[in-house]
């Protein structure tokens, strides 16, 4: 019984947001060193140079990873600054909520512009 | 309940060392990162809403206000990264020692001054061969 309520907490899913946290952490480490990279090779390219790289399925599927990875993470880290500094109950609700809407709808946009591009949009 | 119980921690009666300013930096700079998500995500769907956007996007990026978001968003991702990641060794229970916390993290801010340089010094030559 001990054994298996063992890093449950009393929530029984008390760790997921910092497990989720670190696995996004260990994940942006390699993407956003890509990225970097890549962005820094774009600089002041054309607009055929910057669209023939995001198409490529490899790019396409990194891109996606990369901003998937990024706003679930910023998520995450921008809930516990709430948590911490937003003692109100109403308060913390609604700019969780707000926060939690406007990262899905900026995942959302993102990914669909980079699928767009991919399936030859423009 | 009287009012005047302690709470902690108060901030104000610590003196300041690397440890805690890498730690409030890393809160700053994660916030301010979401500011560069912004910049990021306008800039993909720039290139999804085609050419003439995507010329709109690079004179604002190419702007001085736009230079020196993307400066301070350079900044901030190559600390919050390598801060991140010593954070992690952290997390797996390494370098918790007061001198290797210290070193790791005097580490840390010179390398983020060095790779921030070397970064826009790289995106400066390759903008120059685009012209």
């Amino acid at each position: 019984m001990k054994e298996s309520k063992k890093n449950l907490g009393s929530a029984k899913y008390g760790a997921h947001h910092w497990w989720h946290q670190r696995v996004t952490a260990v994940a942006l480490t390699f993407l956003c060193i890509w990225l970097i990279i890549s962005l820094t090779l774009l600089t002041g390219s054309s607009y055929d140079a910057a669209y023939n790289w995001l198409k490529h399925p490899l790019v396409t599927g990194l891109s996606i990873l990369v901003v998937v990875f990024t706003i679930y993470h910023l998520s995450l880290g921008l809930q516990v600054i709430v948590e911490d500094y937003i003692h109100t109950e109403i308060t913390k609700v609604i700019t969780l909520m707000l926060i939690n809407f406007s990262c899905l709808l900026l995942g959302l946009t993102c990914c669909l512009s980079i699928l767009f591009v991919f399936f030859g949009g423009n | 309940m009287e009012k005047t119980r302690p709470l902690s921690p108060h901030l104000s009666i610590y003196r300041w060392q690397i440890s805690m300013i890498l730690s409030i930096l890393h809160r700053i700079t994660g916030v301010g990162l979401g500011i560069g998500t912004l910049m990021i995500s306008y800039w993909f769907i720039s290139i999804a809403s085609g050419p003439k956007s995507y010329s709109t996007a690079q004179w604002f990026f190419d702007s001085i206000l736009g230079k020196i978001l993307i400066f301070g968003f350079t900044l901030s991702l190559v600390f919050h990264l390598l801060n991140g990641i010593r954070h992690l060794f952290w997390d797996i229970g390494l370098g918790f020692e007061i001198s290797t916390s210290k070193k790791s993290g005097w580490t840390v801010v010179m390398l983020t001054f060095i790779f921030t340089l070397i970064i826009w010094l790289s995106a400066y030559i390759i903008k120059n061969t685009y012209e």
